[in-house]
């Protein structure tokens, strides 16, 4: 079985439309988009494809890391994200580790960059970290010697959610240029909304960013994004809709009143659901608070395409994971 | 204020049959004066001893340091003032002059025995680090450490407003996703201050300023004749928050007030020029390595400071922002002047102002080596140090062999 995976390769790897734009050297980390060219999102969307093909046969591997070492670093809960980590690297046929810890390197006393620098000794060829902390994986890229992925960080970045987002789009809505894409709720704290306003303007969506003043930036300007504080307003012009989890602990700093008003003013609720136009498309990243920002039948309706977000997920990781550690070495 | 321009031959002698000097194109200025420094000990000799950081502050031209006590314990009795006095007095390589806590422990409720710790040789008090948050403790101690005339420093910081804060809120630390520390967060601390000094007519001295609307807030009191006097630190002066991204996360970055916007800087500039601003102070904040090589919201505060300083500044005198002349003025009579002092006259610093010299921290004197101007080139060295009339740091063998 492991001969057709392998003749599937050569249809991922030969130089299609993205692959042709590709820098010229190769990327070492995958820690936001924000550094992400047009041609590069197209190249893991294309690869993901590929991978996506791959997962549809009986046997679901590929030797393209076979031998390579992947460890993934969760320095904070995360059930979606490392598991789907954890599913990618081994349909790769990567050997994985995976290893969870609470904490702040400070308080364990030895410096991030002697924990990443000890993995690497132990013969780590990427890794795959999720941090509580903003900007924690790029200490870690700065001086490893190790591919990193960042699985999240603190309220900054999820690349690989945004990746997986604009594969679940461009899926459902097809090219996505010219098309407007909500993001509704916690904007300020949702690294999830930032990694995917860099990836969907890229693409040439108009995205609109939707909450409390409380909750929404105030000083950043970027092309192609707008701010909005009535969702009810907004909803007709969508094509996609996006509400982000609200932290319950949001309400008792009092960022928000209350979780009741939050539902009343920005719950994605069947109501809600109607005033989307024809076509449009419901995501969340996960894990969801049904009843406060969108409710289990909105959750679960057609329009829904949030199974399919997850499904894709496996596929969008496996494609970033060859992308960077799948070539000669 | 500046002794010599050392143009044509000039031989400087040091002492009585000591060594002759060729000083040509040099600058013989008087030592300087730092008003805000962390020397650590008692407690956080692993950041840094007394023995290191006036080592540091020699090499960086100053012969006199006021060290702040955020120490473990914190300067608050008769016996850790005397503590650092005589280590200072054993080890020190300048003049260290200790300043006092304003309430004990540095915990804000209490007043420590001030007039005593005055009287023993504390010049100022603070409780830096931390603001004095209670507006009533902090009258009292303005009116009482006026009777015996000394200035209570503050760092301006409103805690609630600026909680969680890991640098400037604005738009970096929303593209980067780390909680800010907002302009308003100074703001509100110098208009109490202010308004606590009119009130009282004690002298306030505001520590580390770093905002725009905060040099504004201060003009308008002086002009009111307000007794408030102020310092900025030469990062406040020459960095920004996009030194925060640029370096990815650089922890060396992260300094508490935090590294501002260009309009805030500019108005700094402006007000150190017109005389709102009365003294540069490095704010000199060493850590160990392992307070800084970790995520950025865990990471310590400060700027290994001391080393750079004469150094960076410069870059601001070489590009036109700020003449020699009040620069000068703002690292010697003008700090002194805050605490009523004048400058010592055997003290003096040699400098060569057009000398290209690159930062390696792991050259520093410091014991901490977080420094965002790591590998910088700038121009500007200080060459020589005489504090007491003894050489206190010689750079000038050290410049020969480079």
């Amino acid at each position: 079985m492991a001969e057709i995976a392998v003749a599937a390769w050569p249809a991922v790897s030969s130089p299609g439309a993205g692959l042709e734009s590709a820098p010229s050297t190769p990327r070492q980390h995958c820690l936001d988009l924000d550094d992400y060219s047009r041609a590069e999102i197209e190249q893991v969307l294309e690869t993901a494809a590929a991978m996506q093909e791959i997962l549809a046969r009986p046997i679901k591997r590929t030797p393209a890391l076979r031998g390579r070492t992947v460890v993934n670093c969760f320095y904070e809960p995360s059930t979606r994200t490392r598991v789907s980590f954890e599913i990618a690297a081994k349909n790769l046929s990567a050997d994985v580790v995976t290893f969870s810890s609470g904490g702040s390197s400070v308080e364990k006393g030895e410096s991030l960059i002697d924990t990443a620098r000890t993995l690497v000794a132990l013969g780590a060829d990427v890794l795959v970290m999720r941090h509580h902390l903003a900007g924690a994986p790029y200490v870690v890229a700065r001086s490893a010697g190790a591919h990193v992925v960042n699985a999240g960080d603190g309220s900054h970045a999820h690349p690989t959610q945004a990746l997986l987002d604009l594969y679940t789009l461009r899926h459902r809505l097809g090219d996505l240029s010219g098309k407007t894409i909500g993001i509704v709720g916690d904007v300020l704290h949702s690294r999830v909304a930032r990694s995917n306003v860099h990836g969907l303007t890229r693409l040439g969506a108009q995205v609109v960013l939707c909450g409390p003043a409380t909750l929404l930036p105030h000083c950043s300007t970027l092309p192609g994004v707008t701010l909005e504080h009535h969702l009810d307003r907004l909803l007709p012009h969508l094509d996609a809709v996006m509400p982000l989890r609200i932290q319950k602990e949001r309400a008792s700093a009092g960022l928000i009143p209350s979780l009741r008003e939050y539902r009343r003013e920005y719950g994605m609720t069947l109501e809600r659901l109607e005033r989307l136009p024809a076509g449009a498309v419901v995501l969340h990243p996960g894990p969801m608070n049904e009843g406060v920002e969108i409710d289990p039948e909105v959750a679960r309706s057609a329009r829904s395409a949030i199974e399919e977000q997850v499904t894709n997920g496996v596929a969008v990781r496996m494609a970033v994971l060859y992308l960077l550690a799948g070539g000669a070495q | 204020m500046i002794l010599a321009n050392l143009r044509g031959r000039a031989d400087l002698q040091l002492g009585s049959g000591g060594p002759r000097i060729d000083c040509r194109g040099l600058t013989l200025l008087p030592g300087f004066v730092d008003l805000h420094c962390h020397l650590r000990e008692p407690g956080l000799e692993h950041k840094e001893t007394i023995r290191t950081g006036t080592a540091a502050a020699a090499a960086g031209g100053f012969t006199t340091v006021c060290c702040m006590p955020n120490t473990e314990p914190a300067i608050d009795t008769l016996a850790t003032l005397r503590l650092v006095q005589d280590t200072a007095r054993s080890q020190g390589a300048v003049r260290v002059l200790p300043i006092a806590a304003v309430t004990r422990g540095r915990a804000g409720s209490e007043l420590t025995d001030m007039a005593e710790l005055a009287g023993a040789g504390a010049v100022a008090f603070s409780d830096d680090g931390s603001p004095v948050a209670d507006s009533r403790l902090m009258r009292l101690a303005l009116e009482y450490a006026a009777s015996f005339g000394r200035p209570v420093i503050d760092h301006c910081e409103d805690p609630r407003l600026t909680a969680g804060g890991a640098m400037h809120e604005g738009a970096v630390s929303e593209r980067l996703g780390l909680p800010g520390w907002p302009t308003a967060g100074e703001e509100v601390m110098v208009a109490r201050d202010i308004a606590l000094a009119a009130q009282t007519g004690a002298h306030v001295h505001l520590a580390h300023l770093s905002t725009a609307p905060a040099v504004e807030l201060v003009r308008a009191a002086k002009r009111r004749g307000i007794r408030v006097t102020t310092e900025v630190t030469p990062h406040h002066l020459t960095l920004t928050d996009a030194w925060v991204e640029r370096g990815g996360y650089d922890t060396n970055c992260k300094v508490n007030p935090p590294l501002r916007t260009d309009a805030d800087r500019a108005a700094l500039l402006e007000g150190l020029i017109d005389g709102t601003i009365d003294a540069i102070a490095t704010d000199h904040a060493p850590h160990a390595r392992v307070e800084k090589e970790c995520e950025f919201e865990s990471a310590a505060f400060g700027i290994s400071n001391l080393e750079t300083a004469f150094g960076s500044l410069m870059g601001l005198v070489h590009t036109g922002q700020l003449p020699f002349e009040v620069l000068v003025d703002k690292l010697t009579r003008g700090p002194a002047a805050v605490l009523g002092l004048s400058l010592p006259e055997d003290d003096w610093t040699l400098v060569d102002p057009d000398a290209e010299w690159m930062v390696d921290v792991d050259r520093f004197r410091s014991r901490g080596r977080n420094s965002p101007l790591h590998g910088q080139r700038l121009t500007g060295r200080v060459l020589l140090t005489v504090c007491r009339g003894v050489v206190a740091f010689d750079g000038l063998s050290e410049a020969v062999a480079a």
